[in-house]
């Protein structure tokens, strides 16, 4: 049940992926990007890691992929020209796609112990909640770079208003 | 029932309860249209619709029959692919977060809780995703139009989704820090043992996130004195004015049904969802059937009594302006939702 679903939501996020280079119109790419996003979401779920789940669907697909959608609105972007590429990315991006996707193949493969092998769908089964473990840890281990990512996110909201802001003269 | 599988049970009892609670929401959603059209009549001092039935009790039927006999319009200058599928969306996130609303007491039918679809541990949370997911409909049908009109009430009705939202996750945190769960079983037990002294809006002096709740509420449903995106005087029907039969009929499903789930939601939060405001002070009485459908009946008074109050502010209060509803939102609803986080936090960590 599990594994299908695994499989089920992986094959649609590729999907969408592909989808989100093929579309010409920003739109149908931005919404192919929300369905990627949402079927991240379902393999954290699967995965046991609930709240990560909730979290991708509130945060990325719920607020930030409504403001792309909304900036292309605006915008009124047209289609896109199609072009038959440079040349560039013929002769390096399709060997160094290749050279990276063997490269971090052979890096799972042989630190297999190291890293350990994730329990697909075992999570769910024994009703764990990883939101009280989650905050635990936040909130004592890693309060430090926790409270400092906020900080720096506050930063950046300063910076964008600062840049947004029109000088009155 | 013995040869069969538990997980068979499990599947044939869950398609039962989708089926019949599906059934339950559309109904209901067409009688709130018939309950809004009659209380709005009669606070304008009219009849509302009279004419179908017995008081208009088959007026939703009628309504039914127009809007599905209607001819189905389809712009020519539109997206067509979004402009199809936008109000599918909208009406699809505005049904699936009833999956998680437990409406009844705990009561186990062959090991499968009958009064909810399901209980999932961080029900809130998905109930609160499938909200933000809401706002493509809403969004792509405006863009989709091709109208300015449309367009103009969708950028409305987005910004002030995406807006609101904050308030409204946020009014939620003092209940969940008091239930120490997101589970929405256990936040209806944490309210459950002295009847009505116990609900969070009266024991539990939530009453500030309850307020904050409502109003963020009534935005992210679009809805009097924030139905902006739909101001029929400046936008001619926001983003759906160029919707007709039943792709219309679709987005006006899902206004009604975002109203009766925000309902389920308050019920569940700050009224102790399906327990008796009496607590044990009502000795039991009737049957076993008696006492598993009485929380039921709390539920839905509660529910209802929601909806009514949706459709008395309706008929009594005017329109927000564009600013003011931001800055409504940003500049006192969330500061105050923020305020009532600490100090609930902090009264829960001096008395435990």
């Amino acid at each position: 049940m599990q594994l299908a679903l695994f499989i089920i939501f992986g094959a649609l996020a590729v999907a969408g992926a592909l989808n989100l280079l093929l579309q010409r119109h920003p739109i149908n790419s931005a919404l192919s990007l929300v369905v990627v996003m949402m079927s991240l979401a379902v393999l954290y779920w699967s995965l046991g890691a609930e709240f990560l789940a909730a979290a991708q669907v509130i945060v990325y697909s719920g607020a930030i992929m409504v403001l792309f959608v909304f900036v292309i609105m605006l915008l009124n972007a047209g289609k896109e020209e199609k072009t038959t590429g440079s040349r560039a990315a013929y002769i390096a991006g399709f060997p160094g796609a290749a050279a990276i996707f063997c490269l971090l193949t052979f890096v799972f493969l042989s630190e297999q112990k190291a890293l350990g092998v994730a329990n697909l769908g075992g999570h769910l089964n024994s009703g764990l909640n990883n939101i009280e473990e989650l905050s635990r840890v936040l909130f004592t281990k890693l309060l430090l770079p926790f409270e400092v990512t906020s900080v720096l996110i506050l930063v950046a909201i300063l910076g964008a208003v600062v840049l947004a802001r029109k000088e009155d003269q | 029932m013995s040869h069969l599988s538990p997980f068979q049970i499990f599947l044939l009892l869950s398609i039962v309860k989708i089926a019949v609670v599906l059934v339950i929401l559309l109904t209901t959603v067409a009688y709130t249209v018939l309950l809004e059209r009659k209380v709005l009549g009669h606070i304008q001092n009219r009849w509302g619709p009279s004419r179908v039935g017995p008081f208009g009790l088959l007026q939703p039927l009628a309504d039914g029959i127009k809007l599905f006999l209607k001819e189905d319009l389809m712009p020519l200058a539109a997206e067509r692919p979004l402009f199809v599928i936008a109000p599918i969306i909208a009406l699809t996130c505005a049904l699936i977060s009833i999956a998680v609303v437990p409406f009844g007491a705990v009561h186990r039918i062959h090991g499968v809780d009958i009064f909810a679809i399901t209980d999932i541990n961080i029900g809130l949370l998905v109930i609160l995703g499938i909200t933000s997911i809401g706002v493509y409909g809403i969004a792509l049908s405006g863009w989709s139009s091709n109208n300015k009109f449309s367009l103009l009430g969708s950028l409305r009705a987005t910004s002030q989704m995406v807006s609101y939202e904050l308030a409204l996750g946020l009014s939620l945190v003092g209940v969940v820090l008091r239930a120490q769960s997101l589970s929405l079983r256990t936040i209806v037990e944490s309210q459950s043992a002295h009847g009505l002294l116990s609900w969070n809006f009266f024991g539990g002096y939530q009453f500030v996130a309850f307020f904050i709740y409502l109003m963020a509420a009534y935005a992210e449903t679009n809805r009097a004195p924030f139905d902006l995106p739909e101001a029929e005087s400046e936008l001619v029907a926001g983003y759906h004015t160029e919707y007709s039969s039943m792709k219309f009929a679709m987005f006006f499903m899902a206004e009604y049904a975002n109203m009766v789930i925000v309902s389920c939601v308050a019920t569940l939060m700050f009224f102790g969802g399906a327990s008796s405001p009496f607590g044990n002070l009502i000795p039991a009485f009737g049957g076993a059937v008696v006492q598993a459908l009485l929380p039921v009946f709390w539920f839905v008074v509660k529910v209802f009594a929601f909806l009514l109050l949706y459709i008395w502010v309706r008929g009594t209060l005017p329109r927000f302006r564009y600013d003011q509803l931001m800055s409504f939102g940003w500049k006192f609803l969330l500061p105050l939702a923020m305020a009532n986080i600490i100090i609930t936090s902090l009264v829960l960590a001096l008395h435990g």
